[in-house]
């Protein structure tokens, strides 16, 4: 409520009113620097406030730290563990922290080590990982007590691809536990494949919340349609693109970008989109590739974030 | 397994905070290398005393113990504090290690004790290896019939050891980096504390009450018998110039250090709430 943080003369957030409810995946979104961290750093009380209140279930954060985050998980930055430690003593110091019995603390480990698929390393010295492989520990830490709310800071920061895509597996099995997830990123493909509501922040200002469907229907400048460029094996003819192509489910234009390239607007979901892979590939035109080219939602990011500069 | 756990209190987080420090402690190469220190001193006096006799050195065990612990632990006790509390605090800062930490649902309080004894462990346990030499020593030389001021001593060192481990966390709480609070503390223990006291008991004539190693001189005084008195020197530096050697009373010394733990402990504490992980 009212959150505003100033260092100095520089403010890194103002007077942001946020109210997030329910069992949700959002994503926080904002260029370097926009007060991403800064906000997700007051809820878990490493910074103060310099005016507002930061309330997790109706619990002021800073006046009763311990009370508010008892149901939380977080991951902010990529912290760094004690290097002599292993990855079990480490979540047995998070487990012993939270509460967990001693059975449960066991069976957790043993199910957020394998979540992150670091079971091979779990008696192996922190000191050695890579730093893809701490913050894979970092992620086991902040989901160890099966926490209601999880709050995460660039979760993905530091993973290979591979990794990436199982951190995105897990917060989208969070979803499915019926867990609010509270995301910042400033990968918009990360976002939009997992996120259901986008909060967009921009020089410490909330720009925008609302759900993903109606941030790109409202923002992306052309009514949340995706933009897919396809590639041919053979140069493709007028005629294909625009009776073929063009009257498609979903197609809202084409363009011939050459010979052998075609662009398409879109409107519809991932399903849809899958749907129009399908129905392209059936046709049998000698398709190599089907690239989306840039998304509603990076239309809607660079339309809003344009627009604070 | 639903999240209906309950939250340990926060003394037991604090026990949980001490624990893996302690582990943490016991696999850093620094707890070795402190116990390598103390190890060696003990050796050398051992082998110093077992060369040149006894006699050499003390003709009682009130001397010998006087000899052996009086002048040296508090020197074994500022290296400790240093080395365990230096860094203790900033440490967190400087490496982001606190970041794992502090995101969980417990007080930074609790943090900050939790090192807080932890270090304290660690450090008594360096101390009581070399007190055990001591001791054994002593016993050697002059039988079981050690000297009651040999008890004092060891409490009113273990209260400098508190005082001592209250200041460094103090100075690990002001600085965000660990090389800088280190040195600092080094640089007050080992040699500023001392020429200040020079400075102040023998040119302006002040008792330097204001100064923990000051406090300190009730470890070594206990052992002196009779205990020291503040005494007038006259014609001290070759002059005419007057000098006062002071010497710290017993509840003078408990005093200073415990003021010393309170506020350093308060201060240092009131700092790590207020300290931000920016």
């Amino acid at each position: 409520m009212n959150l505003s943080k100033r260092y100095g003369s520089f403010t890194a957030l103002s007077n942001l009113n946020l109210k997030i409810e329910g069992s949700k995946c959002v994503g926080f979104l904002g260029p370097n620097g926009a007060g991403k961290t800064t906000t997700l750093k007051i809820f878990t009380d490493m910074i103060r406030a310099s005016e507002g209140k930061a309330l997790i279930n109706g619990i002021d954060v800073h006046e009763s730290k311990k009370k508010a985050l008892e149901s939380c998980g977080a991951l902010i930055e990529s912290p760094e563990i004690y290097p002599s430690l292993t990855p079990r003593e480490a979540l047995s110091m998070v487990a012993d922290l939270r509460g967990l019995s001693r059975e449960d603390k066991k069976e957790r480990i043993k199910e957020a080590v394998a979540e992150v698929k670091m079971e091979e390393w779990l008696d192996k010295k922190v000191g050695k990982f890579s730093k893809g492989m701490k913050q894979r520990i970092n992620v086991a830490a902040a989901l160890l007590s099966e926490p209601e709310i999880v709050m995460l800071d660039e979760p993905t920061t530091g993973l290979d691809p591979r990794g990436q895509s199982e951190v995105r597996d897990i917060v989208r099995s969070l979803k499915h536990k019926n867990r609010l997830i509270f995301m910042s990123s400033h990968l918009l493909n990360e976002v939009q494949e997992i996120c259901d509501e986008i909060a967009m922040i921009d020089h410490g200002k909330l720009i925008v919340y609302d759900t993903l469907a109606n941030v790109t229907r409202r923002f992306s400048g052309d009514g949340g349609t995706n933009d897919v460029q396809i590639e041919f094996l053979k140069d493709i003819d007028d005629q294909t693109v625009s009776r073929s192509i063009a009257t498609l489910p979903g197609v809202v234009t084409t363009e011939k970008v050459n010979s052998r390239n075609v662009r398409i607007k879109f409107s519809g979901t991932s399903e849809d989109q899958a749907r129009l892979l399908s129905d392209l590939a059936a046709m049998k035109i000698g398709m190599i590739s089907f690239r989306p080219s840039s998304s509603a939602l990076e239309d809607s990011y660079l339309n809003l974030i344009k627009d604070t500069l | 397994m639903t999240e209906d756990h309950l939250l340990p209190s926060s003394v037991s987080q604090v026990g949980t905070v001490t624990k893996y420090e302690l582990l943490n402690y016991f696999r850093s190469r620094r707890f070795f290398v402190l116990l390598i220190i103390g190890l060696f001193i003990s050796a050398l006096l051992t082998g110093l005393v077992a060369y040149y006799g006894i006699s050499t050195f003390a003709s009682s065990a009130l001397g010998f113990y006087s000899f052996w612990w009086g002048s040296l632990i508090p020197l074994i006790i500022a290296i400790t504090g240093i080395f365990f509390g230096g860094d203790a605090i900033s440490g967190e800062f400087q490496n982001k290690t606190g970041y794992f930490l502090v995101a969980n649902p417990l007080r930074r309080s609790s943090i900050y004790i939790g090192k807080w004894v932890g270090s304290l462990i660690a450090s008594l346990i360096i101390f009581a290896v070399y007190a055990a030499i001591a001791v054994g020593n002593g016993i050697y030389y002059f039988g079981t019939n050690i000297p009651y001021q040999f008890g004092e001593s060891l409490i009113f060192s273990l209260l400098y050891l508190i005082a001592v481990l209250g200041f460094t966390f103090f100075f690990s709480s002001l600085f965000k980096s660990s090389s800088m609070s280190i040195l600092v503390t080094t640089i007050l223990f080992l040699f500023a504390f001392g020429i200040i006291q020079l400075v102040v008991s023998n040119f302006a004539q002040i008792e330097p009450w204001f100064i923990i190693t000051y406090g300190a001189g009730i470890i070594g005084n206990v052992l002196t018998d009779p205990y020291p008195t503040t005494q007038n020197v006259r014609g001290a530096f070759g002059g005419e110039r007057n000098a006062v050697v002071y010497a710290v009373t017993i509840p003078e010394g408990i005093a200073i250090l415990l003021v010393y733990f309170v506020v350093t402990a308060a201060l240092g504490l009131l700092l790590f709430e207020r300290r931000e992980f920016t």
